[in-house]
């Protein structure tokens, strides 16, 4: 399998500079800076088909010469590593394992887009990854990587940190530039788009983490190798971050393509269900994408292999499709509740909402509080109905995205897990065995 | 809250007064306002309300967010919004060392409730609720990206993972001994539990 972002993560210090330098680092910043314009990696990027690999997948060569470029005004590269979609934890590895790979993107990316100053906005939360990449900065800085004139040429430029104060609505571009501006995190109408009007007014791009930091494969060997790697569309490598009930939880770095069975079941990647249990359901890309059973995520409705790839995951839709997102895979075996995890999900959805949109910040309380009655027994049947209408109520009546991702997990465990929902609001009882003896089992 | 706003709009000068950056705490300040273009130096916020945070005590309160926005030469109310709206901000006093379970799916499918029950059971108090010495505040938190080592909690900057009850009876024992303020801004981070 081809990796390319972190095939040197068990290299003893790999967050050095000279171990990452030894290790062939900052290459990309070498070949750009020296033979190529900044348009050339920009094409280069564009050949190469990467996508977004925050969770939207939009391809970003295109986000990139989306960027207004009007005279005597300054750009901004703004590197989102506000990580905080459930069940996604891959760019804080990149970020604490190998923190140059970052930086070197930024510089390479900055140059591409003629960005003197960029910014890498972190989550709070992460402050201690926030230390690290401090470091890794200072040691770019004194060795020359950053700063004026960097290798001898014209190009100069700054990189910072900034730590966020704990808000998953920070994830979103635009109030992450509010947040990055000392505000709160609440979005901004678009248009105007970032690439016109960004941080402090300025054109910006905002690109996540891993994103960032595929650019410097795509500057070292092409984009047109890079093309290569992967099926169709879905080019490249993908960090996926593998949870829930797995005997090998952990990042996975994939060539897109990989079948989910194979991901799933695999000694390579999470070596199959934990305690000898069978598998029940997956949520593929972080806790907003549609959730799917066992049937639905191995194989497409048309009985085809699922592969890891943005088109094979979206396969039928939301009936019967889900999304590659952000690559946070959490895997649920036979015991869980689906009406459980739901709950944990609108929860987080409600208590992140910023407020702004009526829909999004009643809706995910009101449908807080029907699953709520779910888990205390008093729900009726007629509460799934309500459930559906709610969601289908947020989805699209949003400033933001954040009143989708509240609403499609919503939308998918009752499409494909009705049945669960009825038999407890029948019952008026909820027994959850999802996590009971778990961690016993893990103690002892 | 009402009386938080209170606070900010009618500040005890007295108070304020106690209220000051040390000296090496201030050129950290300066230099996280360096970072940003002449004249938006309010983009410095969040980061210094950090330091504010671990500076004064675990929490910000009226007092401290008067000075923060004299430090930035911004409006108190625009502090108090920004405080407000982020989670790690406390704006009540809370312990030395504030535990943050995390009980989003991931940790809640590998026993997130149970490590909660025990903690609340080991330390005699709910979520949310400080112990009576003053030592520990119990807190649940939303995905803090620590899925693939689920369960989990965070305590300032340090993040314990995998736990086990046995792990929780470890970190307890040492920040009772160690018996000093934690916050997101600690250098030692580690995890050694």
């Amino acid at each position: 399998m081809k990796k390319l972002l972190i095939h040197n993560d068990k290299v003893p210090n790999i967050h050095t500079l000279d171990v990452y330098r030894a290790q062939g680092g900052y290459a990309s910043v070498e070949k750009a800076l020296k033979t190529m314009t900044p348009d050339q990696v920009t094409e280069e990027v564009k050949k190469s088909g990467l996508r977004g690999r925050g969770g939207a997948g939009f391809p970003t060569g295109m986000k990139w010469s989306f960027l207004a470029k009007p005279e005597g005004v300054p750009r901004y590269l703004v590197c989102n590593a506000d990580e905080s979609e459930p069940g996604t934890f891959k760019d804080r590895y990149l970020m604490e394992k190998i923190p140059h790979a970052l930086i070197e993107g930024m510089i390479t990316s900055s140059y591409a887009l003629g960005a003197k100053t960029s910014y890498i906005y972190i989550r709070g939360e992460y402050f201690y990854v926030a230390r690290i990449l401090e470091q890794a900065i200072a040691e770019a800085y004194a060795a020359g990587w950053l700063g004026k004139n960097i290798l001898g040429t014209d190009f100069s430029h700054d990189c910072h940190v900034q730590v966020g104060g704990g808000a998953y609505i920070c994830g979103e571009e635009t109030a992450l530039l509010e947040s990055l501006e000392g505000k709160r995190g609440n979005p901004r109408i678009k248009p105007p788009f970032p690439a016109v009007a960004g941080l402090w007014g300025c054109p910006t791009v905002v690109n996540n983490v891993e994103t960032i930091a595929a650019v410097c494969p795509i500057v070292n060997m092409g984009g047109e190798e890079y093309a290569k790697i992967g099926i169709g569309k879905s080019t490249g490598t993908k960090l996926i971050s593998a949870s829930g009930h797995i005997n090998k939880p952990g990042v996975y770095e994939i060539e897109l393509g990989v079948p989910v069975e194979e991901f799933i079941f695999s000694d390579e990647y999470c070596g199959g269900i934990r305690n000898g249990k069978k598998l029940k359901a997956v949520v593929a890309g972080g806790s907003s994408v549609p959730i799917l059973p066992t049937e639905l995520i191995l194989k497409t409705a048309k009985g085809e292999p699922r592969l890891m790839t943005y088109e094979s995951l979206a396969d039928g839709g939301f009936q019967t499709g889900t999304m590659l997102g952000s690559g946070g895979f959490i895997v649920m075996d036979e015991d869980t509740s689906i009406v459980k995890n739901l709950f944990t999900f609108t929860r987080f959805y409600h208590h992140e909402s910023c407020g702004q949109c009526s829909p999004c910040r009643e809706g995910t309380g009101w449908m807080e509080k029907i699953l709520h009655k779910f888990l205390d027994g008093t729900a009726n049947e007629s509460d799934v109905d309500l459930l559906w209408d709610i969601q289908s109520k947020i989805e699209g009546k949003t400033i933001c995205p954040l009143g989708e991702a509240a609403a499609w997990p919503v939308a998918a465990a009752i499409r494909h897990f009705k049945d669960e929902f009825l038999e407890i609001a029948r019952k008026k009882k909820f027994t959850d065995v999802s996590h009971y003896n778990r961690l016993n089992k893990i103690s002892a | 809250m009402s009386s938080q706003v209170h606070g900010v709009q009618h500040f005890d000068k007295a108070k304020r007064a106690e209220i000051k950056f040390s000296e090496e705490a201030m050129k950290v300040v300066q230099t996280i306002i360096s970072h940003y273009p002449e004249g938006k130096q309010k983009s410095a916020l969040l980061p210094v309300l950090h330091i504010a945070q671990a500076e004064f005590g675990g929490w910000l309160s009226p007092e401290t967010m008067d000075y923060i926005a004299s430090v930035l030469k911004i409006k108190p109310i625009e502090v108090f919004e920004v405080a407000s709206f982020y989670t790690m901000y406390n704006l009540q006093p809370v312990g030395k060392c504030v535990l943050e379970v995390c009980q989003t799916s991931s940790c809640w499918l590998n026993g997130a409730e149970d490590i909660v029950k025990y903690i609340e059971k080991k330390l005699s108090i709910k979520v949310g609720e400080t112990t009576k010495d003053g030592m520990f505040t119990l807190k649940v938190a939303e995905c803090l990206g620590s899925c693939g080592t689920a369960p989990m909690l965070q305590c300032g900057a340090s993040f314990h993972e995998n736990l086990t009850y046995e792990k929780v009876d470890n970190l307890i024992e040492k920040y009772k001994s160690e018996n000093r303020l934690r916050s997101y801004t600690d250098l030692d981070y580690k995890n050694t539990i």
